[in-house]
Formats: structure tokens, C-alpha cells, sequence
């Protein structure tokens, strides 16, 4: 059922395991734990893999997944060898989530802190409601991306869909291509050099060398809506 | 000189009754839509409309002071692990700190652990204060995701992906910003100040499919201990609760539009969704007919004053009963001893409802810290904790009255209905008669 791969790499094939010994198993990791390599075979889009890690250890998934793979993760470095279904990295508080696929709806949902870095493209709701997660796509994102989002980076190197940034708090859009509409409260905003600096530095931990800062525009909230007004109504 | 001709009395408008006016006045004045807290005001069918037929030669009864009634129930058997305990079928429902004040959650939490029961978090996240005073807390997971984090889904008794609620199912809540303090702010990663919409549906999964993987990936995390809560507004109670059960729910929450709000449009409150009482016949036939009564508990809202509230819920059906807004009065809530403090604010004792405003002079739906220190939390739980015995007394006394020695096997013939309208919605006959509405034909005796 498991089998060690040299020292520190073990092996779960969800082909053999089922998901709730592999949750379990991964659960068990400490801060201090020196199985700090995991590989999990045969995914098979299945839902809620590696959810709520809590140690910094290494987890390669070979193949693509369903939902909320990685969901609430802390601390861990999760990567998707495949595409990740709705909600992948949802809540996330630390650690590094990548995907080398696509990603579906919801990606990064309500994420709190870490990195969360999607090599295709995201879909629809990317980053919504995100609350300090850092969100980078090399692609293109869906429409309402960003919607309500809150707080934390995102950073796409493709274009937008329509409406983003709805209703944004305080959140950081960085967008190199086109947008096809923003959303309500939405606007563009002047890149001085401390958001240089920033998506800079995300370019670089994200791993990016093709991009630079200088390439992109930055959106962010016209804060019109935070207090509510009758004569604002038309806007929502 | 004319002969005088006699006046009519004035007439006042049925229709446009005197809050009526006193709202368009309003409304044409400000520009915005009333917002205000608790639940429907206007009378609809409730349990008062119902009564207990007790004991008699066809029945004999228990006696009140000797022989034993018993109050637990068990919640979460389906899936978890760990399933939770409670003496006393009534808990406290799910209230945010931002909502209330620091001391009303920690005085919430010292009443029901004192009473031998559950506390509930809300959209603002855990507490320090009420999770050390809570034996048991559930921790509510809301569309805003306001405070969610792993730490704090493990360290709760249980987990309530809540739907929708009574006073406004389908609609999101308005913490406005007099309300938002520093602490507030940061548990929801918000500027100070600003209006904080909550919103009306998750951020990453829509429909009953979705809900099942979404239970699925909180089993997941939480290694299958916690039981899973699913909360409900009162809406299409039959079918929403049948599509909780096929997602996994260990317990459903049903909660009618007499369940209270923090902060939610009047039009809302008063005008979406159905009354407690015709909520949990449907509810309770949506678990038989998928064989799951008493394995899925249903937990039941919006309204519950009293123990015979309580019994009639059990009777109907139900596993527990939450209260919100009787908690609330119980800690000190619209004391008429502040009246003069709330005519202040325009209103008086017992019909305060501003409690986004966060002038409650009680202390409770506050943020302010002047008023805040008014609540003493140790105090007020002690109050709360009366007033669950008080309402479990209550409940028992009815169970063996009708010769019951467990409140939990009151049933719908152990009721009768003084309306039509109850009479259908409880699905018991009306008092004196055999006729059950919708049910059966017109009856005998």
C-alpha cells in the first residue's frame, strides 16, 4: 500500500488507499516530522486531497484533482501535477500551492496567506472574497475574479474576464493583458514603486523570469462603496 | 343659527396603519431601505396555537416530582467520531462577535455550559472568550469565511455550514461600520469602519452536489470527528432538508422567519421565508421518508420562548430547539429598567431592534467599550443558565403530563391545534375535532 522511496520520500497510491488514510497519514506530520517528501499517485480527480496540512513538508500530486485540493493548507508546499478542479488551495493560511495545469472556479477562494501559483489558466472566481493570499496565474482568468476580495495579490500574466474586482476591498490586481470590464467599485490605479517592488518580488517567488513589473497595470478599489448610499444604488 | 351636524370618528387605515405611514415618512426622509435586528414581527402561526391534550383515563401520567423525565440528546451519530452530548435539548444559536459584544459571547457561553449545553459561534469567527467558556461550541462556516482558519475548525465540538438562516433566507447580513472596532476589523481582514456585507452564498461551491464535497473536504480536514451541522432558513423545508441529508449532514438546523437577524433589511425579515411551526412537519417527513428521522437530528429555530415552545417543537418532531433572541433578553437584553435610555434612542423596552446602530444600552449588540463593560458576563450567564433549567422544567413538566419519561417521545397526538391554519401547518387536529387539514377529510370527533 505504501512503500518508501529512498529516506524521506514516501509513496501513497490512491489507486490502492483510500482518501481518508492519506488526510490521516499526512495529518500526523509535525514541523519537526523527516518524512518531508510525499508523493500521491493516481488522484484520479479525486475530491479534498491534501487538505488541512499542517507541517512544512513537500507534497507532489501525479495527476489532476478534484475539489479543494489543498483546502485551509498551512505551512506545506503542495504541487498539482495535473489541473486542480473548483476551489483548489480554498482558505489557504501559508505554505505554496502550485499548479502546473489549469485551475478551476474558486481558486484560492477566501485564502488567507501563502502562495498559490497556477501555471495554465484560472477560471472563473478566481481569488474571490481572498483575505491575503497571494495568487499568481501565468494564463488567463474567468470572469468576477476577485470578487469581494479583501486583502493579498493577485497576479495575472494573461487577460481578464469581465468584471473584475467587484466589489473589491483592499485587495491588489495586477494584470499584464487585457481586461475585458471591471467590476463594481473597480478601478485602475497608479503602479508606484512600492507595487513595483511587490509584484516584483511575487514575480520572483512565483518563479516567473518571462515577465516583468514594468508590464503590468494595477487595479484596486475606488472605495465609492464601503459605506453604504442610496444614490450608489445603480452600482451593484 | 345651523343645527349642528354630528363628526364621524376619525378613521384610521386598516391598510395604511400608523407604521405604515411612520415608514414611507421614513423612507422618504432617508433614502435607505430600514435595516434593523431580530425576526419577523408580524403575528403568524406559531406554537401558541397549539396545546397539549395531557393525561386521562385514556392516558395515565408521570409524576412531576418523583419519577424520572429524561432531557439528553445525542447529536452527530451519522458520521462522526465524535458525536456531541448535551443534558438539555435547547441551544444557543449561532451569534458573531461584531454582533454582540466580547461579554455577551463569553456570558453566552457560561450559561449554556453551565446548563449543560451548546453554544454556537458567527460571522466574525471564535473567540478566545467563548471557546474557554464553552464546553461545547460549534463553530459556524458562513459564505463570508470571516475568522475561518484549520486551528479553530479543530478546536470547535462542531462544524455548521450554514445555508441561510430565518430572517433572511437568500439574503446576505450588513455589519455597518459604527460596529466595526479595531478587533473586529482585523478577526475579518477589513478596514476599520467600513460596511462589511456578508455574503448571501459560499464563495466556492453553489447547489447540494457541491455541498457534499464541500461536507466531504470539512470531514477530511477535521478526520471525520467533528459532527457537520447544515443550517436553514425556513423556505422549501421538505426538499432543502432531504438534499442536507444527501449531502452528509450529521444534524440539520431549520430555522423559521421568527429567528432573528443582527442586522437585515425590514422588507426581508417581514416578507421572506415561512413560520417556525409550518417549517418542521415537512422537515420531519423529508427524514422519514428517506428512513433517517432520529439519525439526521433536527435542530429547530425561530421563536422558542418557553418550554412548551420546546415541547411542541420535540412534539412535532424535532431532536433540539436553538434560541437567539430569548438568549439575548435572558442575558438583559430590552430590560425595561433602561427604559429611559431607550427612549433616548427613540424606542423603548422590548421593542429595541437598532442593534447595528451598537448603542445598546445593555451592553449586548455592541462594539462600544463603555457600553460593553456594562454586561457582567458571569452575571448574565448565571441569568441565561436559569432560564434553560427554567424552560427544561417546563418541557418536562408537559412530557409527563402527557406520561412521557423522556421529552424526546412527545409526539404530534399528543397535540391539537386551535386554528385551521395551525391545524394544517402542525398537521394536528383541530382542538375538539379529528380534522387535520390537507390531511384527512372534514372529520368527526
Amino acid at each position: 500500500m505504501q512503500q518508501l522511496i529512498g529516506e524521506l520520500m514516501r509513496t501513497i497510491d490512491l489507486a490502492q488507499s483510500p482518501l481518508r488514510e492519506l488526510n490521516e497519514e499526512l495529518h500526523r506530520q509535525t514541523d519537526g516530522s523527516n518524512e518531508a517528501q510525499w508523493e500521491i499517485l493516481n488522484p484520479r480527480g479525486g475530491h479534498a486531497i491534501a487538505v488541512g496540512l499542517d507541517a512544512p513538508i513537500n507534497v507532489d500530486v501525479r495527476g489532476s484533482v478534484g475539489y479543494y485540493c489543498a483546502g485551509m493548507n498551512k505551512k506545506a508546499t503542495v504541487t498539482v501535477h495535473g489541473s486542480a478542479g473548483p476551489g483548489v488551495a480554498e482558505n489557504m493560511m501559508s505554505g505554496r500551492v502550485v499548479i502546473k495545469g489549469d485551475a478551476s472556479q474558486y481558486a484560492g477562494a477566501t485564502g488567507r496567506g501563502g502562495l498559490l501559483v497556477i501555471e495554465g489558466n484560472a477560471s472563473s472566481r478566481c481569488g474571490i472574497s481572498m483575505k491575503g493570499i497571494d495568487i499568481v496565474v501565468k494564463g488567463n482568468i474567468g470572469h468576477m475574479s476577485a470578487f469581494m476580495a479583501q486583502s493579498g495579490h493577485l497576479v495575472v500574466l494573461g487577460d481578464a474576464g469581465d468584471a473584475l474586482g467587484d466589489s473589491i476591498y483592499e485587495a491588489k490586481l495586477f494584470v499584464r493583458g487585457k481586461v475585458k470590464s471591471l467590476g463594481a467599485d473597480c478601478i485602475e490605479k497608479e503602479m508606484r514603486p512600492e507595487h513595483q517592488e511587490a509584484l516584483t518580488n511575487l514575480l520572483k517567488n512565483a518563479g516567473i523570469k518571462d515577465a516583468k513589473a514594468s508590464e503590468f497595470r494595477r487595479y484596486g478599489s475606488a472605495r465609492k462603496l464601503y459605506n453604504f448610499n442610496i444614490d450608489n444604488a445603480d452600482a451593484y | 343659527m345651523s343645527p349642528k351636524i354630528p363628526l364621524t370618528t376619525p378613521r384610521p387605515s386598516a391598510t395604511f396603519d400608523d407604521y405604515t405611514l411612520s415608514e414611507i415618512r421614513r423612507a422618504a426622509s432617508t433614502g435607505i431601505y430600514d435595516i434593523r435586528g431580530g425576526g419577523a414581527k408580524r403575528r403568524v402561526p406559531h406554537f401558541d396555537d397549539l396545546l397539549f391534550l395531557g393525561a386521562s383515563v385514556s392516558r395515565y401520567p408521570l409524576e412531576g416530582y418523583r419519577e424520572r423525565c429524561s432531557t439528553s440528546v445525542t447529536l452527530g451519530t451519522r458520521f462522526a467520531k465524535k458525536p456531541i452530548e448535551l443534558k438539555i435539548p435547547i441551544t444557543i444559536a449561532g451569534m458573531s462577535f461584531g454582533a454582540l459584544s466580547a461579554n455577551a459571547k463569553e456570558a453566552l457561553g457560561r450559561g449554556a455550559s453551565i446548563a449543560g449545553t451548546s453554544t454556537t459561534t458567527g460571522d466574525g469567527g471564535m473567540t478566545p472568550e467563548e471557546r474557554g467558556q464553552s464546553k461545547t461550541l460549534v463553530y459556524q462556516y458562513l459564505p463570508s469565511r470571516y475568522g475561518m482558519n484549520p486551528d479553530d475548525l479543530r478546536k470547535a465540538d462542531a462544524i455548521e455550514v450554514v445555508v441561510g438562516q430565518g430572517a433572511k433566507p437568500g439574503g446576505g447580513g450588513m455589519l455597518l461600520g459604527q460596529k466595526i472596532s479595531d478587533r473586529v476589523a482585523e478577526m475579518r481582514n477589513l478596514p476599520k469602519g467600513i460596511d462589511q456585507r456578508s455574503a448571501c452564498r459560499h464563495p466556492d461551491w453553489t447547489g447540494p452536489d457541491d455541498l457534499e464535497i464541500k461536507i466531504l473536504e470539512i470531514r477530511e480536514i477535521t478526520d471525520w470527528q467533528k459532527p457537520i451541522y447544515v443550517k436553514v432558513g425556513g423556505t422549501r423545508p421538505y426538499y432543502d432538508i432531504a438534499l442536507a441529508v444527501k449531502a452528509g449532514a450529521d444534524v440539520i438546523v431549520l430555522d423559521g422567519m421568527q429567528g432573528g437577524t443582527a442586522a437585515t433589511q425590514e422588507v426581508f425579515i417581514e416578507n421572506v421565508g415561512l413560520p417556525t411551526l409550518a417549517c418542521i412537519r415537512p422537515a420531519v417527513q423529508a427524514l422519514q421518508d428517506l428512513g433517517m428521522h432520529r439519525k439526521v437530528q433536527l435542530i429547530v429555530s425561530g421563536g422558542i420562548r418557553n418550554g412548551a415552545d420546546v415541547a411542541k417543537a420535540l412534539a412535532l418532531g424535532a431532536d433540539a430547539v436553538a434560541i437567539g433572541m430569548a438568549a439575548l433578553v435572558a442575558l438583559g437584553d430590552n430590560d425595561p429598567a433602561l427604559d429611559a435610555e431607550y427612549a433616548k434612542l427613540g424606542t423603548r423596552a422590548g421593542c429595541y431592534d437598532d442593534w447595528h446602530e451598537g448603542r445598546d444600552p445593555a451592553g449586548i449588540t455592541t462594539q462600544d467599550p463603555e457600553l460593553s463593560k456594562r454586561l457582567d458576563p458571569v452575571r448574565a450567564g448565571r441569568r441565561l443558565a436559569n432560564y434553560l433549567k427554567v424552560m427544561t422544567l417546563e418541557v418536562q413538566t408537559i412530557a409527563r403530563a402527557a406520561g412521557h419519561n423522556n421529552i424526546h417521545n412527545l409526539e404530534p397526538e399528543d397535540l391539537c391545534a386551535l386554528t385551521l391554519e395551525a391545524a394544517a401547518m402542525a398537521r394536528v387536529p383541530l382542538a375538539g375535532t379529528s380534522w387535520i387539514p390537507g390531511v384527512n377529510g372534514s372529520g368527526g370527533l
